[in-house]
C-alpha cells in the first residue's frame, strides 16, 4: 500500500502541492486526473522518490521513502516500473534496445531470452516491426507506446503511467486501456495512472482521485465520483465551462 | 551601501554553494570509477565520441598553429643571429604550453559543448529521471564514461596536435624560410627533455578532466526547455575555457 499523506512542494515560491493525501491500494489501479498543470506529475514524481516533498510523507509498505537513502531508495525503484509523460526513451538506442535496456542492466537473462521478450512486449503494444528504429523516427503516439513497453517489461510490482494515451488516436487509447488491464489481470501490479481520458479511464480503475488547488479534492470508485456532488469534480468530469476550475490561471 | 553588501553577500553565497555542487558532483562521479560494475562499451562509445568530434579541427589548427609559430619565431630568433634554433623553440612552445592549451580549447568548443547539450537534452526529456528510476545511478551511465574517456584522449588528442605543429613548423621553417632540415629535428631532440614531455601530459589530462568534469555538470543540471539547455552549453564552454586557462598558468608555475 502506497500513503501519500499532507505533501507539500513548491518550486521558487509557486506552490504546487499543498497538503495532499492519496491511499493507493496494493494491487489496484488509482487514477490521478486534474487540470492541466495542477501538479499530477509532481505528485506522483513523489513516489519514484525523484522528488521530496517540502513537508509530508510518502509511505511505502509502510516506509517513508523521503528519508530513505540513496541506495535504500534504490531497492523499492527495483520494483518499480515508470511510464514518463514524454516518453523518455533513451534517443541514443533503437526501440528494441530501449525496452531490452531494463533487463539487461537489472537481469541475469540471456540475450535469446531478453530479445523474446521483448519481441512479445513490442507485439503487445503494436510496434513489432519498429524495433529497430530510433526515438525520434517514430510518431508521438508510438513512441508513448515503446515507453509502455518498456514500464512493464521488467514486471514490475508497482507501475505509474504518466498519461499514457494522451495524444493517441481513440481506439489506440481504448487498446492501450485494454492492454493494462489485461497485464494487471496478469502480474496483480499495483498502477498509478495519470490520465486526462475522463470518463474513458473509469472503466479500467478501481479508484480515481481529482487533483484540484494542490490537494486531493475528491477520490473514490468510479461511481462515486461520477454520482459526486463537488462542484469542482463535477466540472472536471463533465468537462463544463461553468464551475469553480479557473480555466486561464 | 547595506544593499549594495546584501547583494555583494548573496552573489557571493551562490557562487559558493554553486562551487561546493559542482565539486561533490566531481567527488561523486571520481568514486563510481572504481566500483564496479564498469560501462566498458559506454567508456568507447565516449573515447570515439571527442576523437571523432575533435579530429578535423585539430588537424586544422594544429598544422596553423606550427606553421604561425615557426613565421614568429624565425623573426625573433634572426634578430639574435640563431635561426638554427626553430625546432626546438618550435617543439618547446607546443609540447609545454600550446599543444595542451589550444586542443583542449577546441575540444571543448567542439566536444564539450555537444557533451553538455546531448546531456541536457536528456535532462529535459526526463532520460536522466527515467535511468534514477531503473535504479540506475546516471552517473555511473553518463557521467563516468565522459570523464574517463577524456582522461584517455586528451593526450592522444594534444599528442596529434603537437606533432602536426611540428611538422607545420617544418614547412614553413625548412621549405619557406630556408633553415636546413637536419638541424630542425636534431637540435629538437637535444632541448626537449623528458620534464617538458611530462609537463604536456600532466597539463594535457588534467584538462581532459575539467573539460569534461564542467561540461557533464552543467548539462546534468540544465534549466528547462532549449533556453535551459543552450545557457548551459555557453556556461560550460565559457567555465571550461577559464578553468583551462587558469589552471594552465597554476600548474605551470609549480611544475616549471
Ligand atoms: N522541476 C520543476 N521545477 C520548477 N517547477 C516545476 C517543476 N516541475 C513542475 N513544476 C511546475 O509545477 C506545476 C505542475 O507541473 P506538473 O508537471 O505536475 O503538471 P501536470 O498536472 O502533470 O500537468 P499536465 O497534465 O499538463 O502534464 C507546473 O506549474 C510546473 O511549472
Ligand atoms: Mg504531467
Amino acid at each position: 500500500m502506497i500513503e501519500l499523506i499532507g505533501l507539500y512542494k513548491s518550486f521558487k515560491g509557486q506552490n504546487v502541492l499543498k497538503g495532499a493525501d492519496l491511499l493507493i491500494p496494493t494491487g489496484r489501479i488509482v487514477t490521478v486526473v486534474g487540470k492541466s498543470g495542477c501538479g499530477k506529475s509532481v505528485l506522483v514524481k513523489h513516489i519514484m522518490g525523484l522528488l521530496r516533498p517540502d513537508a509530508g510523507q510518502v509511505l511505502i509498505d509502510g516506509i517513508d521513502i523521503t528519508k530513505l537513502e540513496l541506495t535504500e531508495l534504490d531497492r523499492i525503484r527495483e520494483k518499480l516500473g515508470v511510464l514518463f509523460q514524454g516518453g523518455a526513451l533513451f534517443d541514443s538506442m533503437t526501440v528494441e534496445e530501449n525496452v531490452a535496456f531494463p533487463l539487461k542492466e537489472k537481469t541475469k537473462l540471456g540475450k535469446a531470452e531478453i530479445r523474446e521478450r521483448v519481441m512479445r512486449a513490442l507485439e503487445d503494444v503494436g510496434l513489432g516491426d519498429r524495433g529497430s528504429k530510433f526515438p525520434e523516427e517514430l510518431s508521438g503516439g508510438m513512441k508513448k507506446r515503446a515507453a509502455l513497453a518498456r514500464a512493464l517489461i521488467t514486471e514490475p510490482s508497482l507501475v505509474i503511467f504518466d498519461e499514457p494515451t494522451t495524444g493517441l488516436d481513440p481506439v489506440i487509447t481504448s487498446s492501450i486501456h485494454k492492454l493494462i488491464k489485461t497485464t494487471h489481470e496478469k502480474y496483480g501490479f499495483t498502477a498509478v495512472i495519470i490520465s486526462h481520458e475522463v470518463p474513458g479511464i473509469f472503466g479500467i480503475v478501481d479508484k480515481v482521485a481529482v487533483l484540484h488547488d494542490g490537494v486531493i479534492a475528491q477520490a473514490g470508485t468510479p461511481d462515486e465520483i461520477r454520482a459526486s456532488t463537488n462542484p469542482v469534480v463535477k466540472q472536471f468530469i463533465t468537462g463544463s465551462l461553468e464551475g469553480p476550475i479557473d480555466i486561464l490561471s | 551601501m547595506t544593499n549594495l553588501l546584501r547583494i555583494a553577500g548573496r552573489y557571493v553565497l551562490s557562487a559558493l554553494r554553486e562551487m561546493g555542487r559542482m565539486f561533490l558532483f566531481l567527488l561523486s562521479a571520481l568514486e563510481m570509477i572504481f566500483k564496479p560494475p564498469f560501462k566498458f562499451r559506454q567508456l568507447l562509445k565516449q573515447m570515439r565520441f571527442f576523437g571523432n568530434k575533435s579530429m578535423l579541427v585539430i588537424l586544422l589548427t594544429g598544422s596553423f598553429t606550427g606553421m604561425v609559430l615557426a613565421l614568429q619565431l624565425y623573426y625573433i630568433l634572426r634578430k639574435f643571429g640563431s635561426e638554427a634554433l626553430l625546432g626546438p623553440g618550435i617543439a618547446l612552445s607546443l609540447i609545454r604550453e600550446l599543444g595542451p592549451v589550444l586542443s583542449a580549447l577546441m575540444v571543448t568548443g567542439r566536444a564539450g559543448s555537444a557533451l553538455t547539450a546531448e546531456i541536457g537534452m536528456m535532462r529535459i526529456s526526463e532520460q536522466i529521471d527515467a535511468l534514477t528510476a531503473m535504479a540506475l545511478n546516471p552517473i555511473r551511465y553518463l557521467i563516468v564514461p565522459n570523464i574517463v574517456a577524456a582522461l584517455i584522449v586528451f593526450p592522444l588528442i594534444t599528442a596529434v596536435f603537437d606533432v602536426i605543429g611540428i611538422y607545420g613548423g617544418y614547412l614553413v621553417g625548412v621549405k619557406l624560410l630556408g633553415i636546413s632540415g637536419g638541424t630542425y629535428f636534431s637540435l629538437m631532440e637535444d632541448y626537449v627533455e623528458m620534464k617538458d614531455v611530462l609537463l604536456g601530459l600532466y597539463k594535457s589530462i588534467s584538462f581532459g578532466l575539467i573539460v569534461s568534469w564542467i561540461s557533464c555538470y552543467k548539462g546534468f543540471n540544465s534549466g528547462f526547455g532549449a533556453a535551459g539547455v543552450s545557457k548551459a552549453t555557453t556556461e560550460a564552454v565559457v567555465l571550461s575555457s577559464i578553468l583551462i586557462l587558469v589552471w594552465d598558468y597554476s600548474l605551470g608555475s609549480f611544475l616549471i
